[in-house]
């Protein structure tokens, strides 16, 4: 058995002329949890379901668990885990009836069904609930049984897609506390998302945008890269700073802050005196101080290069 | 296959028709109704339809003839005229739905054991003409007793619609139109909701088979179906003393085939429609000729022959040959072997077709 749980190549879907995911190259390694970040629209749901078999890739090999896809998929389906990003469990049929079905149709005996079951709504805090319909469960008990239900059969591989969605941060940091437990069993995640500080929490992760992969690495590769680049101003007067930075050259993003401005610069020559000196006219006490890079620069920057990377003539 | 996961989805599928509360209402409701209806309007009209006499024989044995058809209470005297050709006037009008001619040679005729009298019918509906068709049955007695025919014979001639409908063909009519209707439409949307819902992305990324999706989806409904006929011919005996005269057992038999047929149509459907508005779209239209076409409305025989290619075409139409022959002629399959051969035929065909076109992919 080798390390690696997925290795896509090339892996291309077009929509009639719509290009939704473009010649990407993934490789997730096991027990790993690899975090899937990229606006709405950017190919995370097509690209999932690309890797479970449900959609057939225009072009590009894509090898999940050492079974080749889409050829393999029937093999894979019994090893794979799948939240879709909708909730797709029976609104109509109770909690405890949703996870025995699932357990059933996976393959498991009747008493295992049964064990497992009641293990799972321990596990997932949905044992107080198992007669309630699954219609009427609040957004982050519905995104509980989901997970529940994605691993009934203990699969090797899962496949989250914006799993934590409309849950307050208390039970997305509940959320994730499960998903590390899965993890140090030896399952391998690859989750969806659009936070950012869920992002921090991935071993890796890879950012789409417009279908193209423009970043992926470990969180602190990512962004190491992006050293040197980041200021944090301090002003009186933010709105008016934020205008005169936005039209300079060599500023990539101004993100106000409560009375700061995050400043991301361009990989030419940043530095904080040249902001100062820009910034002169708009006040007298005008503070610039260097910060550490996170994940959401890293994020503007992989998608800014990308669109404007486009932008110029070929 | 794997017969615990089959198990699975129909435990499934029937948890969630138990909270379904239309569809369990239209599954029990739709079938009384619909009986109801045509059962009363049956029994309504069989008394006091508007009738009109032109005796043109004017004689003591042609009034006691009128007198005694009258008697039947099956019509009611609106008008006495002259000719035929009034009554005809009449009946175009819509003003009488029953014209009765005596001829002005009424007693040579009856002496010669000829037709003595005629009964004019509003054809255009079914009803009425049934009635008319008791009518033509109604012993009419003899004034004078020295005769050896004991009955006046009577000629019905119906107008606009040549074939003779009793109402006892429509309680077996009855259960292949609502089965069509209710297992095609079931079917069809029970699929399309899942996929409409997200349910389906779920469902094809385990290990459960086309087949046994397909299968556990399905033969649930194939129990409501028998459900659904055991209750229209219950009714159908209880009210309407609807003869049965063959084996219950091949009227059943006959119903499963109906029922699986309606099944892999519906199948077939939900594997083409986009959403439970277009599923029902494609239903009505099969539902439409089925109800046309198939011989429950007008007449196989009185049908051009594209229509009658059409019809052969439709799963009803065998059925009602089949269920009319078991239940009103006590004919088995033997004697109908070729409906049932075309109904296995449609069964295979549709499913085929829909397992083929069914994908565990979303593309
Ligand atoms: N079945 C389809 N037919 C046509 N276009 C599609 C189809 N599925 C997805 N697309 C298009 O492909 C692109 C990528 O969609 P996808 O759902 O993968 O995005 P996403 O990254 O998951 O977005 P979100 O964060 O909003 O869920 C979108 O532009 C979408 O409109
Ligand atoms: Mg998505």
């Amino acid at each position: 058995m080798t390390d690696i749980a997925i290795q896509a190549r090339g892996l291309t879907k077009r929509f009639g002329t719509l290009v939704a995911v473009n010649a990407v190259d993934l490789t997730v390694p096991r027990a790993h949890v690899y975090g899937f970040l990229g606006p709405n629209g950017s190919g995370k749901s097509t690209t999932i379901r690309m890797l479970c078999g449900l959609l057939t890739p225009s072009a590009g090999t894509i090898e999940v668990l050492g079974l080749s896809i889409p050829r393999q998929a029937e093999q894979l389906k019994r090893r794979i885990g799948y939240m879709t990003q909708k909730f797709s469990l029976f609104d109509d049929l109770s909690v405890r009836q949703n996870l025995e079905f699932l357990a059933t149709v996976q393959g498991l005996s009747r008493h295992d069904t049964r064990t497992r079951v009641d293990e799972l709504l321990l596990r997932y805090h949905l044992d107080d609930r198992q007669p309630q319909l699954a219609g009427t469960l609040s957004g982050g008990q519905k995104q509980r049984l989901a997970l529940a239900g994605a691993v009934v059969h203990r699969p090797e591989l899962l496949f989250l897609d914006e799993p934590t969605s409309a849950v307050d941060p208390e039970s997305r940091r509940d959320f994730w506390e499960k998903l590390f437990e899965l993890a140090d069993e030896g399952t391998t995640i690859l989750v969806s998302s659009h936070y950012m500080d869920e992002a921090e929490r991935c071993h890796r992760l890879a950012i789409l945008d417009n279908g193209n992969l423009v970043a992926d690495g470990t969180p602190r590769d990512l962004t190491a890269k992006l050293q040197g680049r980041t200021f944090l101003v301090r002003t009186d007067s933010p709105r008016r700073a934020k205008q005169v930075l936005d039209t300079q050259p060599g500023v990539l993003s101004v993100a106000q802050i409560g009375n700061e401005l995050r400043v991301l610069m361009t990989d030419t020559h940043p530095n904080a005196d040249l902001l100062r000196g820009k910034l002169a006219g708009v006040g007298a006490d005008v503070d610039v101080q260097p910060v550490e890079p996170n994940l959401e620069d890293v994020f503007v920057v992989a998608t800014r290069r990308h669109a404007s990377q486009q932008e110029q003539p070929a | 296959m794997n017969l615990r996961r089959l198990w699975a989805i129909m435990v499934k599928e029937l948890r969630q028709l138990r909270r379904d509360r239309v569809t369990l209402a239209m599954i029990m409701g739709m079938p009384i109704l619909q009986l109801l209806l045509f059962g009363y309007a049956i029994n309504l009209n069989l008394r006091h339809l508007p009738a009109a006499v032109a005796d043109q024989a004017q004689t003591s044995g042609s009034r006691a003839a009128i007198q005694d058809l009258f008697a039947s209470g099956v019509i009611e005297l609106d008008a006495q005229v002259q000719t035929p050709q009034q009554l005809l006037d009449l009946l175009r009008q819509g003003r009488i739905s029953v014209g009765i001619v005596v001829p002005p040679d009424f007693e040579r005729r009856r002496l010669d054991g000829r037709e003595a009298l005629q009964v004019l019918v509003d054809g255009s509906d079914n009803v009425v003409q049934s009635a008319a068709g008791q009518l033509a049955q109604y012993p009419l007695n003899q004034p004078d007793n020295f005769h050896a025919r004991a009955i006046t014979p009577i000629s019905v001639v119906s107008f606009y619609n040549p074939e003779r409908r009793s109402p006892v063909n429509i309680v077996p009519g009855l259960v292949g139109v609502i089965l069509t209707m209710t297992m095609v439409l079931f079917t069809a949307v029970a699929i399309v909701r899942e996929t409409e819902r997200g349910n389906l992305e779920l469902l094809i990324t385990t290990p459960v088979s086309r087949t046994e999706l397909m299968i556990g989806k399905v033969l649930p409904y194939a129990g409501i179906g028998l459900l659904q006929t055991t209750v229209i011919l219950a009714l159908g005996v209880w009210l309407f003393r609807v003869p049965v005269r063959g084996s219950l057992g091949d009227i059943y038999m006959a119903a499963s085939l109906l029922i699986l047929a309606n099944l892999s149509l519906g199948l077939l459907i939900s594997t083409r429609a986009k959403s439970q508005f277009q599923a029902m779209q494609m239903t009505f239209f099969v539902f439409l000729p089925s109800i046309l076409l198939s011989g429950f409305m007008f007449p196989y025989a009185g049908m051009p022959v594209v229509a009658q290619w059409i019809s052969e075409l439709l799963p009803l139409t065998h059925f009602l040959r089949l269920v009319r022959g078991i239940m009103l002629r006590g004919a088995d399959f033997g004697d109908l072997w070729h409906d049932a051969v075309a109904l296995l035929a449609f069964i295979a065909v549709m499913l085929t077709l829909a397992i083929r076109l069914f994908h565990k992919r979303l593309d």
